[in-house]
């Protein structure tokens, strides 16, 4: 990743995963988006950053959280920002990609958003783009969401402090899952004491510990003693896939109740990525529950995405290396 | 026209020849080896001194694009290309729009090879019609048309009972069948080797099992048929352990793997890099060694290149978009050649994968320089380095992992049918 997303004088050009950022990197970026969290508390939500830039949030993929948490961050550094959504249909998907881009581009475009249903999207648009422009990547099929990622490891940070510490419990579909991915790079940079993904074994990358983390099939063990959990969003259409039997049944094995709960610290903190599925993969007492932190994350999100925005188009914002 | 290649080193693999020898061509045949016939006046004398003079290289399977995706390639440019590469030969598989499931397609092909001076095409027909996997082709007419084989190219057959009786009439008129193994349901999704790079970038993988499941079910079908056989594209080391146990137990079968499968790797992938984007996948670092000691000892009977030419737009994709396959005519012998550097294989072996044992596999005449053989001859310099470029090579595909890497050894001359084919016009 380090070429596509690093400048040459190792300033963060794109942000396209956090699979090559240092903990030291993380740290910074998350250290900016602290200072950021006041500006969305005051009465005036704006500070003058990215005055006269321009934004381009490019949707390929139906989102409203971090479509709208985007568009805020944009609005909130006083950048113009402008929504496009297109749905990527079967004639016209990756080919046009890189036109669309091009067009848009030469509007004058300082910045694009992008989001993709196909992995390594975001890459190919940051490799094509003029010098002057950043691309961020606000998810690429499978592979990186990693301002999401980032946004979680705020969250953990405020709420749980030393990854060296801490033992994360990521739940559910990691297969499809390009959240857990960023999360899982992040959380090994940070020098996470115990990473580990939870699910059904048809639902777990083939590989999946060859990035750092401990496999569990069984949801009593993968939830013993955590510190975090991360519940990850489960898909309809994984059942017409034959990859799990049924909801029913998913629900019985990896669903997050109470009782389940009770077997990580009693200290342990809830996550979801959104959007979440009520009964599906966790109770709903559980995600309204006092250990839950998932509308924070959302607070976060905009904070983070300020700080990242900040970071790769602040026309001053030197401070802003990746390593 | 006659022709005197004076002071080369003479290379013949089905022969076991290796000597400094001139070679002297008359009529479209090699007609001399170290001594001229007699009364054999040359039109043209080639100091082939530092030269390599070998057999025209055999090519299993490249796709030309033509008829259908002229606007990846021509059987002109194509073809053309083939010779730059010192191929006198090469199979085209039947998954052409439309597809070669008619003597007339198939007639149509080799016609408009003939008439564009490039290699020869030898066609490969359908195993069923339109590829659809129901019925089957009119194998005996395709072979009459100029078939060397049948195969369903890269659409398997899901019904089983199609699969066997398909074998069953291609055995019982003695016809050659083209397998590619990968088992639909399992490679479907799939666009790199399932595992560690598959599942860092979130990519959808091809299990090892798609390629294995595959081989396994025709091995079964093929003990039972008894038909000739030959698998295209093994790429990994269980695929071509099940070849070796299939060749153990007396089939009739044969195996290639493209050339490019034995030096890449999922890794190459790297940042999705759809140079890379390869069907049958890039596999493990300990899959392609295994398929250079399958080479080695003969389980994998031949190297192609598997040419799959693309227009740039066609890799400028998200890397699931790309379209898969690498340009690889006019890198086959260099990279062949490479295997002999790197002690995988002897010179010998090394041309023999490449001129008489897929002439062999075929059926075909060609692939050696005995006299009386068409002179299909390839003339290179084993020393000169060059880098190939998209825009240097005659195919229209600029899609190659190995465009702007240095290569030992380049054709010089490639002889057809007698004719000087193709000639380097300057070092390059």
């Amino acid at each position: 990743m380090m070429a596509a997303q690093s400048g040459s004088a190792h300033r963060l050009r794109h942000f396209l995963t956090t699979e090559d950022l240092s903990g030291g990197a993380i740290g910074e970026i998350l250290d900016t988006a602290e200072s950021f969290i006041s500006v969305g508390e005051r009465e005036i939500k704006k500070v003058p950053l990215l005055r006269g830039k321009t934004i381009v949030n490019l949707f390929f993929e139906s989102s409203t959280r971090t479509r709208t948490t985007f568009e805020i961050a944009g609005k909130r550094l006083s950048a113009d920002i402008i929504n496009i959504n297109t749905s990527v249909s079967a004639t016209q998907k990756g080919e046009s990609l890189l036109d669309t881009v091009r067009n848009l581009e030469a509007m004058h475009t300082d910045l694009f958003v992008i989001r993709h249903p196909l992995s390594g999207a975001a890459d190919l648009v940051a490799r094509s783009v003029p010098p002057h422009v950043h691309v961020v990547n606000a998810g690429d099929g499978r592979h990186a969401h990693p301002t999401q990622g980032l946004l979680d490891m705020f969250t953990i940070r405020r709420y749980k402090g030393d990854f060296r510490q801490l033992t994360v419990a990521i739940v559910g579909d990691v297969l499809h899952s390009r959240v857990a991915r960023s999360q899982i790079h992040a959380l090994t940079a940070l020098g996470t004491k115990e990473v580990r993904v939870v699910g059904p074994r048809s639902l777990l990358p083939a590989a999946v510990e060859t990035l750092g983390v401990r496999a569990h099939t069984d949801m009593a063990t993968g939830l013993s003693g955590a510190d975090v959990i991360i519940m990850l969003r489960l898909q309809f259409e994984r059942m017409s896939g034959a990859l799990i039997p049924s909801a029913h049944e998913y629900f019985d094995l990896y669903g997050l109740t109470r009782e389940r709960l009770a077997l990580a610290d009693k200290d342990a903190i809830v996550m979801h990525p959104g959007p979440m599925n009520r009964g599906l993969e966790i109770a709903s007492d559980v995600a309204d529950g006092p250990q839950s932190v998932i509308l924070p994350q959302v607070t976060n999100g905009i904070a983070v995405r300020m700080a990242i925005l900040a970071r790769l188009a602040g026309a001053s914002a030197g401070e802003g290396r990746a390593s | 026209m006659n022709i005197a290649i004076i002071g080369g080193r003479v290379f013949d693999p089905a022969h076991d020849i290796d000597a400094s020898a001139s070679v002297f061509v008359q009529d479209g045949v090699i007609a001399g080896l170290g001594a001229a016939p007699a009364g054999f006046v040359a039109e043209r004398t080639i100091d082939a001194r530092g030269l390599v003079v070998c057999p025209g290289l055999i090519d299993l399977r490249a796709r030309l694009r033509e008829p259908g995706l002229e606007h990846k390639g021509t059987v002109e440019s194509e073809t053309r290309a083939a010779l730059a590469g010192g191929i006198t030969q090469l199979c085209c598989p039947p998954d052409t729009d439309p597809v070669i499931d008619t003597p007339v397609t198939a007639q149509w092909l080799a016609d408009r090879a003939r008439s564009a001076g490039g290699a020869r095409v030898r066609p490969i027909g359908a195993l069923t019609r339109a590829l659809h996997g129901t019925h089957l082709a009119d194998m005996h007419a395709l072979r009459q048309a100029g078939c060397v084989g049948v195969g369903n190219a890269l659409v398997p057959i899901k019904d089983t009972a199609v699969l066997r009786h398909a074998l069953e009439y291609a055995a019982g008129i003695g016809l050659l069948v083209f397998l590619t193994p990968e088992d639909p349901w399992l490679s479907a999704p799939g666009v790199m080797h399932e595992g560690r790079i598959a599942t860092r970038l979130g990519l959808a993988g091809v299990p090892e099992s798609a390629e294995t499941i595959e081989i396994a079910r025709a091995l079964m079908l093929i003990e039972e048929v008894g038909v000739r056989a030959h698998f295209c594209g093994i790429s990994s080391a269980r695929g071509a352990a099940l070849i070796a146990e299939g060749k153990r137990r007396g089939l009739a079968i044969t195996a290639d793997t493209p050339i490019h499968q034995l030096y890449v790797t999922e890794d190459d992938v790297g940042i999705f890099d759809t140079n890379y984007r390869l069907r049958p996948p890039a596999r493990t670092l300990a899959d392609r060694d295994a398929l250079r000691a399958a080479l080695a000892a003969g389980v994998i009977d031949a190297l192609c290149s598997d040419h799959q030419p693309h227009e740039v737009d066609a890799k400028e994709r998200p890397f699931s978009d790309a379209e898969p396959g690498i340009a690889g005519l006019e890198t086959l012998l260099p990279l062949t050649l490479r295997l002999v550097e790197l002690n995988v294989l002897t010179l010998k072996d090394a041309l023999a994968a490449v001129t008489c044992r897929p002439a062999a596999l075929l059926g075909v005449a060609g692939g050696t320089l005995g006299i009386g053989a068409c002179a299909d001859i390839c003339l290179y310099d084993p020393e000169t380095v060059w880098t190939p470029t998209a825009s240097s090579v005659r195919s229209r595909g600029g899609n190659s992992p190995f465009y702007g890497t240095s290569m030992r050894g380049q054709v010089v001359v490639t002889i057809h049918g007698g004719r000087i084919a193709y000639e380097r016009t300057a070092p390059r």
